[in-house]
């Protein structure tokens, strides 16, 4: 048998008072209603003002360690082709700026829809015959800050084409669907009850333009799919496997409904 | 990979107290954690950063499993010189981490 | 106005609450003793009072000069930022050596030393630090003359309602 972690006496509270918190919360909700452009706010305001001040100096910032070390690995020579990322983009400050704000994007190849993780892992297939980079491993996430980084300020602009709409409509459905053993969607938090606090924390809308992120918590930077998979634990659900469609379709619905929102990569958060 | 993130500003007044910070990207495992198999991971942290400018040392730090992943750390220096400051950041084991930077001072 | 060293002023908590009156403590049923006794390993760190008097080799640390900027209230215990600055003309016969960060109910109670002198213009040093939970944290300066000074502020750190995999 697996040993089992032994849990620290504050987490089990914790659990527990999130249970509580969420089943006295649910019933009481009102019917969630997407957030409207004018009311969307980053969860960066959320936060408290040491936080804020992290992710606003880019020397203080942890998560430009990332940037950096991206900035190194798009100059690099990788695969059996040994071509970088710089031999076919060149200066990712002119190539770069604002693809960030428009993934997930439609990929014709293969006829799925890629966000920007899947689209770095892509052109490692295709183009420098190197092995994908698994979900959250330091390479990945430091070449994805890089590219976020190079679209920071801009607005999210997620692309209109068609087979993008039917998979935003998907990612809606998966985002306003009750899930777990605590029955909770997406849209029962944080369409209807940001502003409100669970235990000490601050509900947020849960938008997505930080990401990747410096989370506190994670004493590190991770993904957007990380993130989703720390609130489908919470809720107690099965979280989708790194990768699944079913997070590319919630990854595009929440580029539309944070559309205009700037992008902040890398975000810091508690 | 070693990532290290200084900032010193590119020139000076001689006389003036310039602002230095200083960033690893280290997780500072505390030796207090386990992993997920229920085993003790072992403590491995910076703990001890120098900065010299100049070749004399301006500044030193030991730090305790208390400081934060990814240490960072901000103080002072006066311009004196045109010079190069070498940061220095020495790991459980006696791994050396360096970075360096110019300041020019008029 | 006249300093009194801090070790005479209060005594530093050092893990038993030994400032509970004795009949506070008697009157405490025996359920709470029994909580009292169980987080045996955090009690067993030495404690801060120690770690100081490891640092200033026993000599009386005085209140003042020392000023800590440190949040009262944090999301996350995990990086909270400090700053320590001191009032000392950093002159080569009138300078800080070493300030120092303590905690109070980490398992250690050390976090830092910072190692200054006059080439530093100004005694002020900027960290991030780890608390594993609410509590005071201590910053004491060194002077050139052997003189210790300090300061002390209390954190309130908040926790996550939601946590990842509890594996």
């Amino acid at each position: 048998m697996r040993p089992r972690p032994r849990l620290r006496w504050t987490e089990v509270v914790r659990a527990r008072a999130v249970v509580l918190a969420l089943a006295l919360a649910a019933p009481a909700a009102a019917e969630p209603v997407p957030i409207t452009p004018a009311e969307r706010r980053s969860g960066i305001t959320f936060a408290g003002p040491q936080t804020q001040g992290l992710q606003a100096d880019d020397t203080a910032n942890p998560g430009m360690l990332f940037v950096l070390d991206g900035a190194q690995l798009w100059q690099a020579p990788a695969g059996s082709a040994q071509r970088a990322c710089a031999d076919c983009h060149g200066a990712a400050e002119h190539s770069m700026r604002g693809v960030a704000a428009r993934y997930p994007a439609f990929d014709a190849a293969s006829g799925a829809a890629l966000d920007l993780s899947g689209r770095i892992n892509a052109c490692r297939t295709r183009h420098q015959d190197a092995p994908q980079l698994a979900s959250e491993e330091p390479g990945l996430l430091a070449l994805a800050a890089f590219v976020g980084f190079q679209s920071r300020g801009l607005p999210l602009a997620p692309p209109q084409d068609p087979p993008m709409a039917a998979v935003r409509k998907e990612g809606r459905r998966l985002y306003e669907t009750r899930m777990g053993q605590l029955r909770l969607s997406c849209a029962e938090c944080h369409d209807a009850l940001w502003a409100n606090r669970l235990g000490s924390s601050p509900i947020t809308q849960g938008q997505a333009g930080a990401y990747p992120i410096y989370r506190l918590e994670w004493q590190g930077l991770g993904s957007l799919q990380r993130r989703m998979r720390a609130c489908m634990s919470g809720v107690r659900a099965e979280p989708f496997a790194p990768g699944a469609p079913e997070f590319i379709a919630l990854e595009a619905y929440l580029a539309e409904r944070g559309a205009g929102l700037p992008v902040e990569t890398p975000g810091v958060r508690p | 990979m070693t990532r290290t993130l200084v900032n010193v500003p590119k020139t000076a007044r001689r006389g003036d107290v310039v602002e230095i910070r200083a960033m690893i990207a280290h997780p500072m495992e505390t030796g207090y954690r386990n992993g997920p198999d229920g085993a003790a991971i072992p403590r491995r942290i910076i703990h001890r950063f120098t900065c010299t400018y100049g070749g004399e040392e301006v500044f030193a730090a030991d730090f305790h499993p208390a400081v934060g992943a990814n240490p960072y750390v901000a103080f002072s220096t006066v311009a004196i010189e045109s010079s190069t400051l070498t940061f220095t950041w020495i790991e459980d084991g006696g791994a050396v981490h360096a970075a360096t930077a110019e300041i020019a001072v008029d | 106005m006249p300093h009194r060293p801090i070790s005479e002023r209060r005594p530093m908590p050092s893990g038993v609450p030994s400032s509970l009156p004795r009949r506070g403590v008697l009157a405490l049923g025996a359920a709470s003793l029994l909580v009292l006794s169980r987080p045996r390993a955090a009690l067993a760190r030495p404690s801060l009072e120690a770690a100081l008097a490891a640092f200033t080799g026993g000599a009386p640390v005085h209140d003042g000069r020392v000023r800590l900027d440190i949040p009262p209230l944090v999301e996350n215990g995990n990086a909270v930022g400090v700053t320590v600055s001191v009032d000392s003309p950093m002159a080569a016969s009138d300078h800080v050596t070493r300030i120092a960060l303590f905690n109070e109910k980490n398992p250690q109670a050390e976090v830092a030393v910072f190692h200054l002198g006059p080439r530093a213009g100004q005694a002020r040093v900027a960290t991030r630090i780890r608390l594993a939970t609410s509590q005071t944290v201590l910053a004491v300066a060194q002077m050139s003359d052997g003189t210790f000074w300090a300061s002390r502020a209390s954190v309130i750190v908040t926790l996550a309602a939601c946590i990842e995999d509890l594996t």
